[in-house]
């Protein structure tokens, strides 16, 4: 998922009582199913949390075209080639829509922008691992955009109108994201000597980052309840990695490639895969900044930023020189 | 098809899908690192379409090979002396000025150029460009639009403008100098001949030009040796470098 760890600002869930009339009539929506759109009254905690979730989540999009565009100038074939150049394109089409479903909240895409760039806001984990070879093209398709529809799906359910739109829009493009990662799997898989221990190797890599993506265990996470009562969090991160699990080893086991995980084993009484935690010490170190790409992540968006400015400001200027010679001829 | 017809054929299509390739190749590099987001969005999608147009007419070229070769074999199994594009399109992309002044001195020769072969005598040929000059229309609309409104921009984005232009246009020409393939290309009707579009290209940078306050240099000096493959830049050699690398690195794959 690409929203990990947002906080809430409630202080935790309110009961009925305690609740002002206009709190329980939003309340009383949201469990009706109403959605809420941009105009209507909300608490200021559910306002400032959704900016957080979703400006996350589309700097997630915007950060995340640079692992898979490491790929684009060495992609084998010309099909490939152009999947992918469609796949990023998609992404930074997805991070539009983000920041335009934030922006009616209250906050521009340029502010939440300098957010990123100066490390205020945070963007998945996920993003922060290289991408080595190119199966790891196949491997984040198949596990990243995998991990993300297992998240986003849920969302489209999401009680704010514009980001409900947003994850219905996305979703589309993100399962045609993985199926095409997975075929990328396949062949790789079915390939050469080579090929298959770049497949593996993709997979060891990446596993545990992926099944981190979901967050550390929310059971007992304040936020989480206040999220999920404001429906802005629809399932638990354990219930989604799980489910993760559950869709991906089958998968792999199709892919003749090993999950990198001894204690991986299916439990008939849970009717699920029982399977060893990612290492949360790693977690908090990429949240932290000290991922093996969080420095060059960060330098390259900062760098396209800084040598944009002379773009944005000419492209500006044009405009308003445009808009007053008009008004001169009027 | 004569051996003749046949081999001007198969140099004329490496010499569209050469330049769709490379300057494509080129675009896709930007990913992720554009000024803004919009433009991202817009370059990913030009590359996009420029690699789609080289499979058609690298697929057509390995067609008319008739070696059973494939269009990646073409893109990624021949060395730099065997590529046909003009040497612009194997230009570095330097700041997105440059990249986007080789892109508008491109696409008003592609735009051209593809129109004309909507007649062209050859039908595949002419199925291409009616696919393509849909997608190099709107890309030199684009193009065009961005030339002036950085030219006619600030001071700075000015200069960089006028900078790029000035580094660039040398590479023009080329496109307009036919030779033996040209030549023979307009005689059966395939292409235009490619000194008929000139006239047409100098008005529409002319009026561009004007628009975005920038000045087109007196000399037409023009670099060639890109279109015969005799002599390409420096450049090209690291982009095959990158660009076919796995291919190299592992023959016989399928990928
Ligand atoms: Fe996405
Ligand atoms: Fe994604
Ligand atoms: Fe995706």
């Amino acid at each position: 998922m690409y929203a990990q760890m947002v906080k809430s600002t409630g202080e935790g869930l309110k009961s009925r009582e305690d609740m002002s009339p206009e709190e329980a009539a939003f309340q009383d929506k949201i469990d009706a199913d109403i959605k809420i759109e941009p105009k209507d009254w909300m608490p200021e905690g559910y306002r400032k949390t959704l900016i957080r979730q979703i400006g996350q989540h589309a700097h997630s999009e915007i950060v995340g075209q640079l692992p898979e565009g490491n790929w684009i100038t060495r992609a084998p074939t010309l099909e490939r080639k152009a999947i992918l150049l469609a796949k990023v394109q998609d992404e930074a089409g997805h991070g539009l829509y983000l920041y335009c479903a934030a922006e009616t909240l209250g906050v521009s895409r340029d502010d939440l922008t300098e957010q990123l760039l100066d490390g205020r806001m945070k963007y998945s984990s996920i993003f922060n691992y290289p991408t080595l070879n190119w199966a790891d093209m196949g491997a984040v398709g198949w596990l990243v955009d995998g991990a993300a529809i297992m998240n986003q799906v849920p969302l489209q359910r999401t009680s704010f109108g514009p980001y409900s739109r947003a994850m219905i829009r996305i979703c589309k493009e993100e399962s045609f994201h993985q199926r095409q990662g997975y075929d990328i799997m396949m062949k790789m898989a079915q390939g050469s000597e080579a090929q298959k221990r770049m497949a593996q190797d993709a997979l060891n890599r990446l596993w545990f980052p992926s099944l981190m993506m979901f967050g550390p265990s929310d059971a007992d996470s304040v936020h989480s309840v206040q999220s999920m009562a404001w429906k802005i969090k629809m399932d638990s991160n354990d219930e989604l990695r799980q489910r993760f699990v559950d869709q991906t080893v089958p998968q792999a086991e199709y892919l003749g490639l090993t999950v990198p995980d001894e204690s991986l084993k299916w439990n008939d009484e849970k009717g699920g895969y029982d399977f060893s935690e990612p290492d949360w010490d790693e977690f908090f170190d990429v949240i932290k900044g000290n991922g093996p790409c969080n420095v060059d992540r960060l330098a390259a968006r900062n760098k396209a930023w800084d040598d944009g400015a002379w773009v944005r400001e000419g492209l500006l200027a044009h405009a308003e020189k445009r808009a007053a010679r008009k008004t001169a001829a009027e | 098809m004569s051996g003749l017809s046949k081999s001007v054929l198969y140099d004329f299509c490496l010499r569209m899908g050469d330049n769709t390739l490379i300057l494509g190749h080129r675009v896709s590099e930007w990913c992720g690192h554009a000024p803004v987001l919009e433009e991202d969005i817009a370059l990913a999608n030009t590359a996009l379409d420029l690699i789609g147009q080289t499979q058609f007419w690298l697929g057509l070229a390995a067609d008319v090979q008739g070696e059973g070769k494939s269009a990646d074999d073409l893109a990624f199994l021949r060395d730099a002396w065997d590529f046909r594009n003009g040497l612009l399109c194997e230009l570095p992309n330097g700041d997105f000025g440059q990249t986007l002044m080789r892109q508008y001195l491109f696409d008003e020769w592609h735009w051209a150029m593809l129109t004309a072969l909507q007649n062209s005598s050859e039908k595949r040929v002419s199925d291409i460009a009616d696919k393509a000059v849909k997608e190099a229309s709107y890309h030199l609309e684009r193009s065009r639009d961005t030339v002036i409104g950085l030219g006619d921009g600030t001071a700075e984005s000015h200069d960089r403008m006028q900078a790029a232009l000035d580094y660039l246009y040398p590479y023009v020409g080329e496109f307009f100098e036919a030779d033996t393939v040209d030549e023979a290309a307009a005689k059966e009707g395939i292409a235009p001949v490619l000194e008929s579009l000139r006239e047409g290209y100098d008005a529409a940078i002319k009026a561009t030009m004007d628009a975005a306050t920038l000045r087109l240099p007196d000399s037409r000096f023009a670099h060639k040796g890109g279109r015969n493959g005799r002599m390409h830049t420096e450049h090209l050699g690291h982009l095959l470098t990158n660009m076919q690398w796995l291919q190299r690195a592992y023959p016989g794959a399928s990928w």
